[in-house]
């Protein structure tokens, strides 16, 4: 069976592009052909317009890459492993020194630059293995899923760094299992399953055109709820569409619009007076577009 | 068709040319080597393989080694070098293409503007230094002895030096091969080190003397060469030893010539195999 079938997809531009999918959608495989690390059976993986598979120097040449959660060999150091990467990527001898101490200092591994990786933690190795696919100034970063085995510090950091990259004018694309990730760092979703391309649009196109502008969140009550008199005050609300008593102290409220509307909605609801003691997003527009579109997993 | 563009200009690092790469993949690739608990351990063996052998002939002067300047070459270096070379293959290449794949340590080169080709290159001339280094140890060790009990070095262990390189050259070819056919290290490791230590031999003495005919085709056949030049005369190609009732038991010695060719060719076809075998594997 084929991991990828008819998969056709045209990205340009500097943009963050998230890539959404089940397991065993084809992400890691879309990945890998941009990468050589693995060969298409028919069809093309094209870089700035060259051919992966047949000129893998030029296709790469300014493209950052971390797939999966490589190991570098244990007996450099993130220096040597750095510098052999940047060395490979040919850049020159007099800027190298300095960009390896600058994408170790925006991993915050500036501390262990000189130590040995054999000894580190996965978390350490993959901060190590981000670093790598910013050397030498790539205009095209493709990650994927770049927070895995991070803590969520380190999940946190990475994300900041994939929004500062943004604002380098670079074309990212990015898989992710994390859907609150991919609506807080991204511009534009593409979203695959069995090895076909669903949907790819900016995420207010697709959130408009798949979720009906619905949001979900769970509100926790300090008191009981008296009767039905404080839903049908929360229906009343202009953006709700839906409330539902998961029990005495807890509601589930649908509701349209953004960020915004989620905010107005908090201090409509505390202004009930009905003691509000926590409000948090059960699920997002973007959220309910991927459930919506894709029924199952592998 | 997956097409990715960004529509700001490339950034003009100068992608060095694929020999350089080669030379940066050697270089980085040979630090691991070198720091790691298989060179000490490699470098252990080759350590207590030259004591022993010093201290065996100090204290007991055996006639094989001492009768000659020759036969003491061929004792020591004719008989342990190869040993040498098929473990520093087995320490230094038995993996080095599978752990690319299942230590996942190819996705942190690969996916580069770099070939395939220099990466497999840079690693096998890594592994071939590194192996060179024991090898040198060994050498030296020799000398030294070869020195104080006979003050000189014939230019036949000269030669026969020259044959340890090439082979060595052909074992790592064969390790390497061997190597990127193999998904597991564990296998590809085994595999090689029971081919070489048992099995290339035991098929040599079937071959030559149940079937008769000249192993050429055997690597350590070739390799033969490396003790055989320390034997003056050098032996003859076919020797045919005839038992009263009309049995006969027939020895092959590789000349010089077939067994250059059996080693060159040895390394050549298996380098280009594993190549490819590289070149085509998917990392999945």
């Amino acid at each position: 069976m084929a991991a990828l079938s008819d998969l056709n997809l045209r990205i340009e531009g500097t943009k963050c592009i998230g890539f959404l999918g089940p397991n065993g959608s084809g992400k890691t495989t879309t990945l890998k052909l941009f990468t050589d690390l693995i060969r298409p059976s028919k069809g093309q993986a094209l870089i700035n317009g060259f051919n992966v598979s047949a000129s893998k120097k030029k296709a790469l040449e300014s493209v950052g890459a971390l797939i999966e959660t490589p190991e570098i060999y244990p007996s450099l150091t993130p220096r040597e492993a750095l510098t052999m990467i940047a060395e490979i990527r040919g850049v020159p001898r007099s800027e190298r020194k300095r960009q390896v101490e600058e994408v170790t200092a925006e991993v915050r591994m500036e501390e262990w630059i000189d130590k040995r990786i054999g000894k580190f933690s996965k978390g350490m190795k993959q901060r190590i293995c981000v670093a790598s696919a910013l050397l030498g100034n790539p205009n095209v970063i493709l990650l994927d899923e770049p927070t895995a085995g991070l803590d969520p510090r380190g999940m946190s950091e990475v994300r900041e760094i994939i929004k500062s990259l943004k604002g380098k004018d670079r074309l990212i694309f990015m898989s992710s299992h994390i859907l609150s990730e991919v609506s807080d760092v991204c511009d534009e979703v593409a979203m695959v399953d069995h090895g076909r391309l669903i949907i790819y649009d900016t995420i207010p196109n697709v959130t408009a055109k798949f979720s009906g502008g619905n949001n979900v969140v769970e509100v926790g009550l300090q008191r009981p709820i008296q009767g039905e008199a404080t839903v049908r005050a929360i229906a009343a609300f202009a953006e709700v569409t839906k409330v539902e008593k998961l029990d005495d102290y807890n509601l589930r409220i649908v509701f349209n619009g953004g960020l915004d509307a989620q905010g107005r909605l908090l201090g409509e609801l505390v202004g009930l007076g009905i003691g509000v003691i926590s409000y948090r997003a059960a699920s997002s527009e973007l959220e309910e577009v991927y459930l919506k579109l894709i029924k199952s997993t592998v | 068709m997956i097409k990715m563009a960004s529509t700001i200009p490339s950034v003009k690092n100068a992608v060095p040319t694929s020999m350089t790469q080669i030379g940066i993949t050697a270089k980085y690739a040979l630090l691991d080597y070198v720091r790691s608990r298989r060179f000490f351990i490699m470098l252990g063996i080759t350590a207590l393989i030259s004591v022993l052998l010093t201290v065996l002939v100090g204290y007991y002067s055996p006639r094989s080694f001492l009768s000659s300047e020759l036969s003491f070459y061929n004792s020591w270096w004719g008989n342990w070098v190869t040993y040498v070379i098929i473990l520093s293959g087995i320490f230094f290449g038995g993996d080095a293409i599978t752990g690319e794949f299942q230590n996942k340590t190819g996705y942190f080169s690969v996916p580069n503007p770099i070939k395939r080709s220099s990466i497999y290159i840079g690693k096998w001339l890594a592994a071939f230094i590194a192996s060179f280094v024991i090898l040198g140890f060994f050498t030296l060790v020799t000398v030294g002895n070869g020195l104080y009990y006979f003050g000189g070095v014939p230019y036949e262990f000269v030669l026969s030096l020259l044959f340890s390189i090439i082979y060595l050259a052909a074992v790592l070819g064969f390790t390497f091969f061997f190597s990127s056919l193999f998904k597991s290290s564990s296998i590809s490791i085994l595999v090689t080190a029971i081919l070489f230590l048992f099995a290339f031999t035991l098929i040599q003495q079937l071959v030559a003397s149940l079937v008769q005919i000249e192993p050429w085709f055997i690597l350590t056949y070739g390799a033969q060469i490396i003790g055989n030049v320390l034997t003056v005369p050098y032996p003859d190609n076919i020797v045919t030893i005839n038992f009263p009732g009309g049995f006969s038991f027939t020895s092959y010695n590789a000349t010089i010539l077939s067994g250059l060719a059996i080693m060159g060719g040895y390394f050549a076809i298996t380098a280009i195999l594993g190549l490819v075998l590289f070149e085509r594997k998917e990392f999945n």
